[in-house]
């Protein structure tokens, strides 16, 4: 049975019929596709994590002085909140929004990331992984695991719909991680596959129409935040599918939409910095500061 | 080509963007394998987004580690003013923000190696990290660098291609893509070969030796392990 599969519906059966878990359908998967055997997958995978784990790592150290001056020390300003115990959050989300900002920093300051799906959206998986990792002691396998089914959500997504903000808005990038870390979620907890997919159809829909409109063109704000906003929001989609709320729309139909959603969004609100938050007043000024080279969008 | 774990879960790469930083990168890499010996002297010329946007993205420090042949992933990129100084590599930048181009995400590059001669291309980056070789010394290509490939220049005469397959073939290389390309009939012509093995320098050497044949430069995909 073939299955270099592109859609959930066979990835689903492949595992079903198969008798595989999602991380065991994407091994076979990708040594059809690239003859890559196992051992060197996750191998590759223990590098992406180790470098996820270290950017979060560093965002927590010092604060970062960023290429465009946007944003910078967001992570330990977090940090501190939760370290004296006013965070509304709960732990885990606290966590997790806090390690996403901090990927986010590391990477506008030209640090090393791995981009998930994209370098823009770097910050939510793995926000929402290590969070997890730390709150319920799991093993490095089980998160190598993990990626493996965040991998699973973002072929289909990425081969359907697209990744890119340019082509689909920000719900194309950070509507993607957040559905990768919403399944990975859901199958560190031990839920199904179906679940796993039900979880980031859930994310992908609660995000829907979201516009990409960086400020001065830049990978800093609003993008920082809405890693944060995409990795709460993965969490709190695992936790409705893992409390048994029921998949209205199946994953491959969700992605349909995004795609559709995303065709459809003006040429302003795809990464120009033509519309949105990038064309407020305030941005305008912020990104003559920057240096900025002058796009005319700010009018 | 199917999507794969890690085009999902990666690139690994120094930030902000993958497009203008990553892809920035990857389009001098591949230029900067265009010339013998290694460049001397680059220029680069922005235009678009990458214009518009380049300080802010490192794009300009990506471009200029690309052609040192630094990764992605290289911690060095953040430094590469200072490297490409150090190692006595003249480098600067033109920003266009009047000419029309037809991706937002394009740079122009001359290189000049140290025995005088000098290679133009024009590249886009078309996201994701994934780029295009567009344009070689006047020439419309086309040119993704995600396979071993090699690029030859020749005079357009009968039997040259011939014998390029020919020698390909003969040290077990399968050719994935060939595509040629020429400037007027009977003069200069490109061949651009993508394979699915990687191309030996021996390989290259025999096909540069023939009389019609001008330069033969091979990319690996792989950035060089210059680290």
């Amino acid at each position: 049975m073939k299955t270099n599969t592109t859609t959930a519906a066979k990835i689903l059966e492949v595992s079903r019929q198969l008798g595989l878990s999602l991380p065991e359908v994407m091994l076979r998967r990708e040594r059809e596709l690239n003859e890559t055997p196992p051992e060197v997958v996750y191998e590759k995978l223990r590098v992406a994590y180790g470098i996820m784990r270290q950017a979060v790592e560093e965002s927590l150290k010092e604060p970062h002085k960023t290429m465009g001056g946007l944003i910078g020390g967001e992570a330990r300003k977090l940090a501190k909140y939760r370290a004296a115990g006013k965070n509304l959050c709960g732990e885990t989300v606290s966590r997790a929004i806090c390690y996403a900002m901090g990927v986010l920093e590391v990477s506008a300051s030209m640090g090393l990331i791995v981009a998930a799906p994209t370098a823009g959206a770097s910050g939510v998986l793995p926000g929402v992984l290590i969070a997890l990792q730390e709150q319920y002691d799991l093993t490095e396998r089980q998160m190598l695991d993990a990626l493996l089914v965040a991998s699973a959500i973002g072929v289909v997504a990425a081969e359907n719909s697209g990744i890119s903000g340019a082509a689909g808005g920000c719900q194309a990038e950070v509507g993607t991680a957040s559905a990768m870390a919403a399944g990975s979620s859901v199958y560190l907890m031990g839920g199904s596959p179906e679940q796993c997919f039900a979880a980031a159809g859930l994310a992908i829909q609660n995000m829907l129409g979201l516009v990409c409109d960086p400020i001065a063109g830049l990978v800093e704000a609003p993008c920082q935040a809405r890693n944060a906003a995409g990795a709460s929001n993965a969490l709190v989609s695992a936790e409705l599918v893992l409390a048994g709320v029921p998949e209205v729309i199946p994953f491959d139909e969700v992605v349909e939409a995004a795609r559709q959603v995303g065709h459809a969004l003006p040429e302003s609100l795809r990464e120009t910095a033509l519309g949105g938050i990038a064309a407020t007043p305030t941005a305008c000024r912020l990104a003559e500061q920057t240096g900025c080279g002058g796009c005319h969008g700010c009018g | 080509m199917s999507t794969g774990i890690f085009d999902i879960i990666g690139p690994n790469m120094i930030g902000p963007s993958s497009s203008h930083t990553a892809g920035a990168l990857r389009i001098a890499y591949l230029a900067g394998r265009l010339i013998h010996g290694g460049a001397k002297k680059v220029e680069f010329t922005l235009y678009g987004s990458f214009a518009h946007t380049y300080r802010g993205h490192g794009t300009d420090r990506a471009l200029l580690a690309g052609v040192m042949g630094f990764a992605p992933d290289d911690l060095r990129i953040r430094d590469s003013f200072h490297i490409a100084q150090e190692r006595g590599l003249q480098y600067s930048f033109r920003i266009d923000t009047a000419t029309e181009v037809p991706h937002p995400n394009t740079v122009g590059i001359t290189l000049s190696g140290a025995d005088g001669h000098s290679v133009h291309v024009t590249g886009v980056s078309i996201g994701g990290g994934s780029v295009r070789l567009r344009e070689l010394d006047g020439v419309e290509i086309d040119l993704s660098g995600e396979y071993d490939t090699i690029v030859v220049k020749q005079y357009d005469k009968p039997g040259v291609v011939a014998f390029i397959t020919r020698t390909l073939s003969e040290s077990g290389v399968n050719i994935a893509f060939m595509r040629l390309y020429r400037e007027n009939r009977g003069k200069i012509a490109y061949t651009i070969v993508e394979a699915d093995q990687p191309i030996h320098r021996e390989t290259v050497r025999t096909i540069f030796e023939h009389p019609d044949i001008v330069a033969a430069r091979r990319i690996t995909p792989r950035e060089e392990a210059d680290r």
